[in-house]
């Protein structure tokens, strides 16, 4: 069972994520790893107050990084809470999600809410 | 710059010049005094600029600290705990202590446990205890304010996620949260509940009661690019339109910004920590580096006194620091 899990790691992962219909599955910096083995990489840089870029178009499976480079605090936080919220992130600070079902993700930052952003995923 | 006392009008071994400057040391704040039952809200640099008098009586007076943001350490100011502590050591050393201090938010930067620990100590060393505060969003960030309401509502009798009124010398005080539950593309927010709350308190108060309202974000639109505004705070107007003096306390923009509609004025406070740019003079409304020997400055510890018999009076004095 151990070795099934190891070799279709993604496979099982997503299954996962299907039966427990999670529309999209955030994972900490820490688990961010698991699933990024091949995949694009994704990455969403908060610089003055903004998301760049602010619309964003990846496939289901793969991660999305956002990384904050303004002295000030931001947040990741869904709008319709359709995936796990992140922290306060300080300065240089990451947030790392899992893709899940197809769709359109409306997102932005709770802490300054003119800070919107969108993330478009495709099967 | 000596300092006799030129005219004693009042015997009580301050003259004019003398108040001026120690609203100066005060910079790090407004100074709100209440004469003859009507508030007089006005800054340093109105009073300066307008070459205008001071209320003559003070039967209440009290200061606006805001955005002391403990535990930024960037470089528009690598050390806010020493300029939180130059600001308490301003207010120590005026000669008439505040009754009381209104903290207007942001407290922390991070709403980190340890953030709020330093702040509460170095707060010890003000000669003013008493302290009424507001959240900013900084103090709100991971737990929705439950932190901030266990360490700094005990002596008022909070509603909701942290509302609430008091009365000082016949003014009415009303402390509102407008940082919680804030929307995508929004500004800050009341919600219906503290609205609610908030016609229900005034209801039974007289019009000539003078109100002081205090919130993070401001309660009027200064910059709705930046979110610098309060999506439903028209409806909380609407119920103080009666009443004949309404002045509006806020800070979350680090700069001091002044309105007058009809009886309400509004005004927004400096930080202790970071000056920030003002309205649509930045890509961002972040914190603003200025050049380490005009920080302070920026800050509000800009000394102002007033020159005797000359109606226009400002004078700046960067050596009382």
């Amino acid at each position: 069972m151990i070795t099934f899990i190891q070799k279709n790691k993604k496979a099982v992962f997503l299954t996962i994520l299907v039966v427990l219909n999670f529309c999209l599955a955030a994972w900490g910096e820490s688990a961010a790893t698991v699933a990024t083995g091949g995949d694009k990489k994704n990455t969403i840089e908060i610089k003055d107050f903004m998301f760049n870029p602010p619309s964003i178009t990846v496939k289901s499976g793969e991660t999305i990084t956002w990384i904050n480079h303004d002295d000030e605090p931001h947040t990741v936080v869904s709008v319709g809470k359709k995936f796990q919220k992140s922290s306060a992130l300080d300065t240089d600070q990451e947030f790392t999600i899992t893709a899940g079902a197809p769709g359109t993700y409306e997102y932005f930052c709770s802490v300054h809410p003119k800070m919107t952003g969108t993330i478009v995923v495709e099967k | 710059m000596s300092d006799y006392i030129s005219h004693d009008h009042e015997h009580d071994g301050i003259d004019r010049r003398g108040f001026l400057k120690c609203m100066a040391w005060a910079g790090t704040g407004v100074l709100w005094t209440v004469s003859g039952g009507v508030l007089v809200s006005k800054t340093l640099a109105q009073i300066a600029k307008a070459g205008a008098s001071l209320p003559a009586a003070t039967d209440l007076s009290f200061l606006q600290i805001s955005d002391s943001h403990i535990g930024f350490n960037k470089d528009a100011n690598k050390d806010v705990t020493e300029t939180f502590k130059i600001a308490l050591d301003r207010i120590n050393a005026m000669p008439t202590p505040p009754s009381f201090l209104i903290h207007t938010g942001d407290i922390t930067q991070l709403s980190k446990p340890e953030e709020f620990d330093t702040f509460d100590e170095v707060l010890k060393n003000c000669r003013t205890k008493d302290v009424f505060y507001v959240p900013g969003e900084h103090d709100v960030l991971n737990d929705g304010g439950k932190l901030y309401r266990e360490r700094y509502l005990k002596s008022v009798d909070a509603k909701g996620s942290g509302w609430y009124s008091f009365n000082k010398n016949g003014v009415h005080f009303i402390g509102l949260v407008n940082v919680l539950e804030l929307q995508a593309g929004g500004l800050g927010q009341l919600g219906d509940e503290q609205l609610e709350w908030l016609e229900a308190d005034v209801k039974g108060l007289g019009a000539d009661t003078p109100l002081v309202v205090f919130a993070h974000i401001p309660l009027w639109t200064v910059y709705p690019q930046w979110g610098w505004g309060t999506s439903d705070s028209e409806r909380a107007l609407g119920c103080l339109k009666r009443f004949g003096s309404v002045t509006v306390l806020n800070g979350h923009i680090h700069q001091v910004l002044q309105k007058v509609d009809g009886n309400v004025t509004f005004h927004t406070a400096l930080s202790t920590a970071f000056p920030q740019p003002a309205p649509g003079t930045a890509p961002s409304p972040g914190p603003m580096k200025v050049p380490a020997e005009k920080l302070r400055s920026m800050l509000g510890l800009t000394s102002v006194h007033y020159k005797q018999g000359n109606s226009a009076l400002a004078v700046v004095d960067s050596n009382l620091s």
